[in-house]
């Protein structure tokens, strides 16, 4: 079992599609709902990856100007690059941000693999606020989600 | 003590509800806790139930043995029905009512809600909700002690079938536990008459406890104590429990726990009638209407009440929220209802919804079923909505396109080249006609001379070579040559309609041919090249068309394949001279008139096959250029007799090889022209027939005819160089 799995991992990390390193979900208020990293060590350094690109975010929406939603486009795209990682960022029309954290070796990743994965991210985000016993503002708990989101992270070595 | 005696039913009914206090499972003792709750629950004056309590005895004791408890409740009774507490009345009330007591479980009625006004002061027991099923229990045997009574007048119309439908569940070891929550409620409809409604509600209750009430009956009274210690416990948190607003859910849960854990049988997850109907009668407690949606907060308001934590809830609903719109269909209720029940029960969620638990796809029939019935499927339709990628389709959808494909694939064989899997269909759907052949044509085997027939063996025909040989096997079982023409498949498919295609021909054409053209490379005689190029161009060997296409004796045609099966093998080597040998000979043997050239040919084979069926192939090569000087001459160059070649010929014919590679070159052009059927009858097909292969035979000959030319040339070339070469050595000479 754990061979296949490093198997698999040594397959992902040669063919990382779709694969984030760190996916966390943003509230308007700018606190975290739900955030998760792979490589489970570095959690706190991913965190303060998301939260710095969390100035890039608002930097992005406050651009657009009057028209709000209207010409802005959810998909913001690379936020900013740094050595090791690239940071994409989403924004929902409830100013709910999704953040992407891949890896930098993972050349193969495309615009529209990152532009799908938010899409999915969304759906499940939705679905997540659809639940009536789930209130705007607490943690996503929902598993569903989670399944969701692991799916899109890199496998963990 | 006054000896008590009781009625059978009386009996039953009192020892259940001893064993029911019997918290501490002593067997003799009731618990006082308990059946003070009891006697409570009898809505008695407490006055009253002290001084029942001081007459049965239980004062003075201290405790409630069996005999003061019975004491105590025939008191009750005797209390309920009015009249006054007399250790005399004991036994000489005749006919007294069983003891009533009011349990929570009337609220379970009330929370049936408008149905049942009259319960409707039990709201105050609403915690009570939670336990009926240990009152169930001991209740139970009053719904079934008592319904010999009562069933005269009013039992429940479902209950009984309800029984009989939870018989089943009674199968699991889990009687003890008959999830008799109904039971309490069972209690009042059948003590006091109640009206129709509550015993509707009842029934629809009963349909609840059925498995339990009926179990109970079956086995009660084997395992009243494992059942009875059950049921203490959780007969005092009802009564007790005033706090929690419980609603049905929680009922229900409690029912449900019980029917969990009796109805373990298939399926954990599968949702019995009598708890769908339940959980249809809670949907249109916040939904009238059935098919309608109920809004995620009245949903969560609802479930809320269950007290589960609400991560779980939470949880129960992604579950159960099917198409995700926030909004609960009655299946998608009853699905999330049962894991709540299931989840108060104690049993884990699932990661996924059961399938049991999926919406159902079809629409069910109309709310008038639900009430009330104990139907199999007794919910109304609720819309579909099941989100694809969420339900399981079952695996039948996935075969039925994998036929339906296969079919397409067989219709359309005859565009695509054929396939093994075809193939495999074919053979399968049809009986093959011939074991042989590799390929299956999807042709149908019953032959008609349709053009499309005929296209498709000029497709197959100009298909891949290399498939030639299975082709021709395939195209000859099916009756159909499809190196030749479309004529003679033509003549042949009007040959063999009725039969079956003479199928024993293995010769294949082409592959004769080719093996024909393997041939004259293995044996070049004399002028290798010229016997190289000359081979080629020559027709294969068609003794099938010819053969056949003699309308007239289907016999003929199986001779000719026979023969030309035969002979192919033999064939081969004897290529080059066969056919003009037999070709000549039968020109030998007919009377030669050449008013016809096609008739020529049509004697040639005729004369062949009666020569003989077996397949010989004589070739004589003294006669085959005879022969051919004569066709040449006389024959409209019509096609030769074709079958010729499979016609009988003694070997004594077969000699000289001698011959020159061209005239053996013509010959053999000759000798492939197919023969012209004879019959004059089918003139017309016949002379099509033979018209096309004259056009075949033309543009052979014409090939072959600039081939030769070439070669002539080269020949020529080389002449004039030789002869360059000797002058020059000439003068030598002179000189």
């Amino acid at each position: 079992m754990e061979h296949t799995q490093s198997r698999d991992a040594c397959w992902h990390s040669r063919h990382h599609s779709k694969m984030a390193v760190c996916i966390a979900v943003i509230a308007k208020e700018n606190y975290p709902l739900y955030i998760r990293s792979v490589p489970v060590q570095n959690e706190l350094k991913f965190h303060y990856t998301v939260h710095t690109s969390l100035d890039v975010v608002e930097e992005k929406i406050s651009a657009v100007g009057k028209a709000m939603a209207d010409q802005r486009e959810l998909y913001l795209g690379l936020l900013y690059p740094t050595e090791d990682y690239k940071v994409y960022g989403y924004v929902t029309n409830s100013k709910v941000k999704f953040v992407i954290v891949v890896d930098s070796s993972n050349t193969s990743l495309r615009d529209n693999e990152i532009r799908s994965m938010f899409r999915k991210l969304h759906n499940s985000f939705t679905d997540v606020m659809c639940n009536p016993f789930y209130n705007p503002g607490d943690t996503i708990q929902s598993k569903a989600f989670d399944s969701m989101v692991s799916a899109m992270m890199v496998q963990a070595s | 003590m006054e000896s008590l005696t009781l009625t059978d039913v009386e009996q039953k009914y009192y020892s259940d509800l001893f064993v029911y206090c019997d918290t501490d499972n002593t067997k003799k003792v009731a618990s006082n806790g308990k059946v003070l709750d009891l006697f409570r629950a009898a809505q008695l004056p407490s006055d009253v139930v002290l001084q029942i309590t001081e007459l049965c005895g239980a004062t003075r004791l201290g405790h409630f043995g069996r005999s003061q408890f019975y004491i105590a409740l025939k008191l009750i009774a005797v209390a309920q029905s009015g009249l006054p507490l007399r250790v005399e009345s004991l036994n000489s009330v005749k006919d007294l009512p069983l003891p009533r007591f009011v349990v929570a479980k009337n609220e379970q009625e009330a929370r049936h809600t408008a149905m049942y006004p009259d319960l409707e002061n039990q709201g105050p027991y609403q915690g009570v909700i939670p336990r009926p099923p240990a009152r169930g229990q001991v209740k139970k045997v009053s719904p079934d002690t008592t319904s010999p009574v009562v069933s005269p007048h009013h039992s429940p119309p479902t209950s009984p079938h309800a029984w009989r439908k939870h018989k089943r569940q009674a199968s699991g070891g889990n009687v003890e536990r008959p999830p008799v929550v109904v039971a309490g409620a069972v209690w009042t409809p059948f003590r006091e008459s109640q009206s129709g409604p509550v015993v509707a509600g009842d029934g629809m209750w009963s349909a609840h406890s059925p498995p339990p009430v009926q179990e109970s009956w079956v086995s009660l009274k084997d395992t009243y104590p494992p059942s009875s210690s059950k049921l203490p416990p959780m007969h005092l948190s009802p009564v007790q429990e005033n706090s929690s607003i419980r609603t049905v859910a929680s009922v229900a849960t409690a029912n449900e726990i019980q029917r969990q854990s009796s109805s373990g049988y298939d399926d954990p997850w599968k949702i019995t009638d009598e708890q769908r109907q339940y959980y249809i009668n809670q949907f249109k407690t916040i939904q009238p209407d059935l098919n309608g949606f109920i809004p995620g907060s009245a949903a969560k308001e609802f479930f809320t009440k269950s007290k589960l934590p609400i991560l779980e809830l939470s949880h129960i609903w992604e579950l159960s929220d099917f198409d995700k719109d926030g909004a609960l269909t009655l299946d998608e209720f009853c699905a999330a209802f049962h894991l709540v029940v299931a989840r108060k029960n104690g049993y884990d969620l699932p990661e996924k919804l059961p399938e049991s638990l999926m919406p159902k796809l079809i629409d069910l029939d109309d709310s008038a079923e639900v009430p009330d019935q104990a139907p199999d499927v007794g919910y109304s339709g609720s819309p579909v909505e099941v989100t694809p990628n969420k339900s399981p389709m079952p695996s039948l959808n996935q075969t039925w396109p994998d036929l339906n494909q296969g079919n397409e694939q067989w219709e359309t064989f005859s565009e695509r080249s054929s396939s093994s899997q075809t193939l495999t269909q074919f053979d399968s759907n049809i009986a093959p006609a011939d074991p042989d052949t590799a390929i299956v044509h999807p042709v149908p085997i019953r032959m008609t001379p349709s053009k499309i027939h005929m296209q498709e063996m000029e497709l197959k025909r100009t298909g891949s070579g290399k498939m030639a040989s299975p082709y021709d096997k395939s195209l000859c079982c099916l009756g159909c040559r499809s190196n030749s023409g479309t004529s003679p498949e033509g003549l042949k498919v009007v040959a063999a309609p009725p039969p079956p295609p003479p199928r024993p021909n293995a010769s294949h054409s082409r592959s004769s041919s080719l093996d024909m053209n393997r041939n004259f490379a293995a044996h070049p005689t004399g002028p290798q090249q010229s016997g190289v190029v000359a081979c080629p161009p020559a027709i294969p060997p068609r003794p099938l068309p010819t053969q056949t296409s003699g309308p007239h004796s289907g016999h003929r045609s199986d001779e000719g394949l026979a023969a030309h099966s035969t002979t192919s093998p033999q064939q081969i080597p004897e290529q080059p001279n066969f056919a003009d040998f037999s070709q000549f000979q039968a020109f030998a043997a007919s009377d030669q008139p050449n008013d016809d050239g096609e008739k020529h040919p049509e004697s040639l084979p005729v004369e062949k096959s009666t020569e003989g069926a077996g397949p010989l192939r004589t070739v004589k090569i003294d006669n085959q250029e005879e022969r051919a000087a004569a066709t040449a001459k006389g024959s409209i160059m019509a096609p030769p007799p074709k079958p010729v070649r499979r016609r009988l010929k003694s070997e004594d014919e077969l000699q000289d090889e001698a011959l020159p590679p061209k005239s053996n070159v013509i010959a053999t052009v000759l000798a492939t022209l197919p023969s012209i059927p004879r019959s004059v009858g089918k003139d017309k097909k016949a002379i099509q027939a033979s018209i096309r292969r004259n056009k075949e035979t033309n543009t052979v000959l014409a090939r072959l005819n600039s081939e030769l030319q070439q070669q002539l040339k080269d020949l020529l070339e080389e002449r004039i160089s030789l002869e360059v070469q000797l002058e020059q050595l000439r003068p030598f000479s002179h000189l």
